[in-house]
């Protein structure tokens, strides 16, 4: 009987083949990956059957959270030669007579969104840790008498005119803070809103 | 790890020995997945849904009632919404002309206002219900993009179903009326508008059954 013949081959795997599709796999979550600074504020979205997508670019995005605060965000537009949030921030500095540095608008144009009445923006730019700012996050003002989210979405719209509207509503916060939003936007002649929501099944029965 | 390093048993004197010209590459396949994994879960593939609403312009002079809809008494239901419930009826709250409409109650849930929507609005219901049943066996050869506007069409030329006009009060919540637009979209209701609230129909949810 012959023997049978133990080979001495190493049990080695070639790896080269995994390894490129790694790379390639690794490069394309690097390159598509666009960092989301974290959002301050929870909102619990209602449900609803719409399946349409909110846009990724050219949005600005009015937070109402459960305790009718009203945050406001929006992004830096198409164009990346440009920082529309930095120039947003600018005007707005001019007419509540902020002093605010080249770093600071720098700085505001990196972040996301913000309940700050302007006063107060200074101070949630300079703060060094998550509960500072926390503390200066009472909301934008939306009374007649000092109606800042106005002065915002208009210069949002100056600066970026293909601007979309979209309204993240928290789904106990009341109402009637949400038509006054509403009603701020459509002064500013914005009559097409998006309604940030989550997708929900739903049974239909028609009784016959 | 993935390989196991074998040593030369008793190699030829004086020869040098064999190095082998592979490199280990299992750190590197490491860190590769770890990087992946990483960016996997902090790139935002799932967007977020958007539900979308167009109110009527409000600057546009609405004194010129010519262009207007004629609006059917009959077949137009309010809705109205009130510490987190429905209110409903069908024509209109005059205070002058008595009696009023008897404003019924009912709830968010499937048996509640979407079974009341869905039986005033069944004949353009059916229509769309079947269109898209034709599409989804295969029956009709047309893309996404041409049923949602044929769906579009039928709504547009309805002339049958209900108006429904959406009222809340302050009591109400975001929620509510989102739920209620959603209703509209499930029902397949053409036309329907949000508007403010009387006085008159407070005192109505007061009454309701």
């Amino acid at each position: 009987m012959p023997k049978i013949k133990v080979h001495g081959h190493s049990p080695r795997i070639d790896m080269t083949p995994m390894v490129d599709l790694f790379m390639l796999l690794l490069t394309f979550f690097m390159l598509t990956t666009t960092f989301r600074p974290s959002e301050s504020v929870q909102v619990d979205t209602p449900g609803s059957i719409s399946e349409k997508l909110s846009p990724d670019m050219n949005i600005m995005t009015i937070s109402i959270d459960k305790k009718n605060r009203i945050f406001f965000n929006l992004d830096n537009g198409s164009d990346t030669s440009r920082s529309v949030r930095e120039e947003v921030l600018k005007e707005m500095a001019t007419r509540y007579n902020v002093q605010l540095t080249e770093d600071e608008l720098k700085k505001f144009s990196k972040l996301a969104s913000f309940g700050t009445p302007m006063k107060n923006i200074k101070s949630w730019l300079n703060a060094q840790n998550e509960k500072e700012k926390i503390e200066l996050e009472n909301g934008i003002p939306i009374d007649s008498a000092d109606n800042q989210l106005n002065m915002w979405i208009l210069y949002s719209r100056v600066k970026n005119p293909e601007g979309e509207a979209i309204i993240k509503g928290d789904g106990s916060s009341d109402y009637e803070i949400v038509k006054k939003v509403l009603d701020i936007l459509q002064e500013n002649e914005i009559n097409r809103f998006n309604l940030t929501t989550n997708l929900e099944k739903v049974e239909v029965q028609l009784s016959k | 790890m993935a390989e196991i390093i074998q040593q030369d048993k008793g190699g030829k004197k004086g020869k040098p020995k064999k190095h082998s010209t592979h490199i280990d590459m299992t750190p590197m396949v490491d860190l590769a997945c770890l990087l992946i994994t990483f960016f996997m879960l902090t790139t935002a593939f799932s967007k977020p849904k958007v539900m979308e609403i167009i109110l009527p312009d409000k600057k546009q002079d609405t004194t010129d009632k010519s262009n207007a809809p004629l609006v059917d008494k009959k077949s137009t239901y309010h809705v109205l919404i009130s510490n987190d419930m429905v209110y409903w009826y069908n024509g209109l709250a005059d205070p002058a002309k008595l009696p009023l409409p008897t404003v019924y109650k009912t709830d968010f849930s499937k048996d509640g206002l979407r079974k009341v929507l869905l039986e005033k609005n069944a004949d353009l219901y059916t229509k769309i219900d079947e269109l898209n049943q034709k599409f989804i066996k295969g029956e009709l050869k047309i893309t996404q993009d041409s049923l949602k506007n044929s769906i579009k069409f039928l709504k547009r030329k309805d002339k049958l179903g209900p108006i429904v006009l959406i009222k809340a009060d302050k009591s109400a919540k975001y929620r509510n009326i989102v739920d209620v637009i959603d209703e509209m979209a499930i029902c397949n209701i053409a036309r329907y508008a949000i508007v403010d609230i009387t006085t008159i129909e407070l005192e109505m949810i007061k009454n309701a059954q």
